[in-house]
């Protein structure tokens, strides 16, 4: 009924509006970065670009991949999210099956984990730490400290717990061992949540930059989000191996731009995926009975 | 180390004991003192703004009926979610500069002056907190959006006989079926404040808005990695992860008290 009356018209038609000016409001900076990456340097300076590059070219994009340490970080970069995620599932998954069991002392287990997400350290003994442990300077330091994450622990948790002990029942009875009702019946039948913790993993590995400025004393050994952090927020030239004629000739808003957009292009790319499953997988972690 | 004058060349044990002047000294220096009441600042308004605009987002979202427009906005305004502050700040440095895009409208529309959203610091905190809503409004909708897909029909239906008008409805029927989900969320992000973002602030901050937009995190990491004052910001960290904890168990308690959650 009440879509027929003249106010709640006018209020769907402002709503319709309000709605895609918000949903724009999130996609065109992205939009306005890429159109920089591709214009030209007269066009940039010239404050001429908006959404749609002016004066084409991709010199930009040519200088960055030419560019060794931007092509080392992202090595890193890659070989941290691949080895971390790997790492990272694997543990969670076993500890995860583990202690979505009811068994004596599993509540205090359960919170001396969940007691790392509330209480940390702090900067500087987490610094001595990695330092002591001789994994400063190695992709370690990058990989370890995060691999045992409570809250994605938490999560695998409530999905293993939503799986019918039956089937369970049934599979030790058919003479299966743990591991094999873990990685053949757990696993297939919590995916969703599974893709969820991974992808969250993936994300968090390929956008983290702090540990690399504190872990890694040599710039090189930068992963790309800190490689990135450096150029576009210290605005450190030198690092993007430029001559003076050369920096004369390009504009660096466009190189910065494109050296962003490169490095978002992954994320941008598992996003598709990575919606499929992550608001079933938030709900389902969240909203319980 | 938070109790020790700690000197790295002579470890946890040769280092002097100094018992709580570390802790001491927090409110001694001015300094210290002004990155607490600007983490404050900055937190609550983070919790209080983000806890609004995804509950009235969400509302006017499922208002929207055209699945195809509705679906395009909800995957439009995640996306900010799983940039990484490096990548926003970034693009917020370009679009909030003197000759950015936002200035550009601004003095456009008004005419004003262009406004230094980064470099004034009267205007960072703001800036702070809208960004943050910004990246994170989409994501907190999805919880939102979930429960308002799972009231009953038959509710609106009961209430349309009634004769209720839809802002009615939303008044009596969608914000009541919402409030648990609500009461759980503020509740559990009480344990945040404290906390007004590390990786937002560090990039964006610069010695101009230091007054306004030095917090906790990043005074701990100037003053010890950069400055050498490792017992100090030891302590300053462990003065803010100890009142976090306080919070958070005190959060939690009363989301299971009141909501009945349980975190698993």
């Amino acid at each position: 009924m009440y879509h027929k009356t003249t106010g709640y018209r006018v209020f769907s038609y402002f709503n319709y509006v309000f709605m895609i000016l918000a949903g724009l409001a999130c996609f065109l900076p992205l939009l306005h970065l890429l159109a920089q990456s591709l214009s030209s340097k007269a066009a940039i300076s010239g404050n001429m670009v908006s959404f749609w590059p002016v004066g084409f070219n991709v010199d930009a994009y040519v200088k960055t991949f030419n560019n060794s340490n931007f092509n080392g970080a992202m090595l890193t970069s890659i070989t941290r999210t691949v080895l971390g995620t790997t790492i990272s599932m694997f543990i969670l998954t076993c500890a995860g099956y583990a202690l979505s069991k009811e068994f004596r002392g599993r509540n205090v287990l359960m919170w001396f984990f969940i007691f790392t997400m509330l209480f940390s350290g702090g900067l500087i003994p987490s610094y001595i730490l990695i330092t002591a442990l001789g994994l400063k300077d190695t992709i370690w330091a990058l990989v370890l400290p995060g691999a045992f994450g409570a809250y994605n622990l938490i999560l695998l948790v409530n999905f293993f717990k939503t799986i019918p002990k039956a089937l369970e029942e049934a599979a030790f009875i058919d003479g299966a061992s743990f591991f094999v009702i873990l990685s053949k019946i757990y696993l297939p039948l919590s995916l969703p949540g599974i893709a969820t913790v991974s992808l969250f993993i993936m994300v968090g590995h390929w956008n983290s930059w702090f540990d690399g400025i504190l872990y890694m004393s040599d710039a090189s050994k930068y992963p790309l989000a800190s490689f990135l952090q450096t150029v576009v927020v210290q605005s450190n030239m030198q690092n993007m191996a430029m001559s003076q004629s050369e920096v004369a000739a390009m504009s660096e808003q466009s190189i910065k731009a494109a050296q962003i957009f490169v490095s978002t292009l992954p994320i941008i790319l598992v996003y598709p995926f990575l919606q499929r499953y992550f608001v079933k997988g938030i709900v389902l972690g969240a909203v319980k009975e | 180390m938070a109790f020790q004058d700690y000197k790295p060349w002579l470890g946890i044990t040769g280092s002097r004991w100094i018992g709580l002047d570390n802790f001491e000294r927090i409110f001694q220096y001015k300094e210290a003192t002004q990155a607490i009441v600007n983490t404050l600042i900055i937190a609550v308004s983070k919790i209080i703004v983000g806890i609004i605009v995804p509950i009235v987002m969400a509302i006017l979202l499922s208002e929207i009926r055209n699945m195809g427009i509705k679906k395009s906005v909800q995957t439009l305004v995640y996306l900010p979610h799983f940039l990484s502050w490096v990548t926003v700040a970034g693009l917020m440095i370009d679009i909030l500069g003197l000759d950015g895009g936002i200035n550009h409208i601004l003095t456009r529309i008004f005419g004003n002056d262009p406004i230094y959203f980064l470099g004034d610091p009267d205007l960072f905190r703001f800036t702070v907190v809208i960004s943050d809503v910004w990246k994170s409004f989409g994501f907190g909708m999805i919880v939102y959006l979930a429960t308002i897909a799972g009231i009953n029909p038959s509710y609106y239906e009961a209430a349309e006989i009634d004769g209720a008008t839809r802002r009615q409805q939303i008044r009596y029927v969608t914000l009541p079926s919402m409030l648990p989900m609500i009461i759980v969320i503020s509740t559990l992000s009480l344990g945040n404040i404290l906390d007004a973002g590390f990786d937002q602030v560090f990039n964006l901050y610069n010695p101009l808005v230091y007054s306004t937009g030095d917090i906790i995190d990043t005074y701990v990491y100037r003053s010890s990695l950069l400055n050498g004052q490792y017992g100090f910001g030891t302590a300053v960290g462990l003065f803010k992860s100890g009142i976090s904890l306080i919070l958070i168990v005190v959060s939690y308690r009363l989301a299971y008290k009141y909501a009945n959650y349980k975190i698993f």
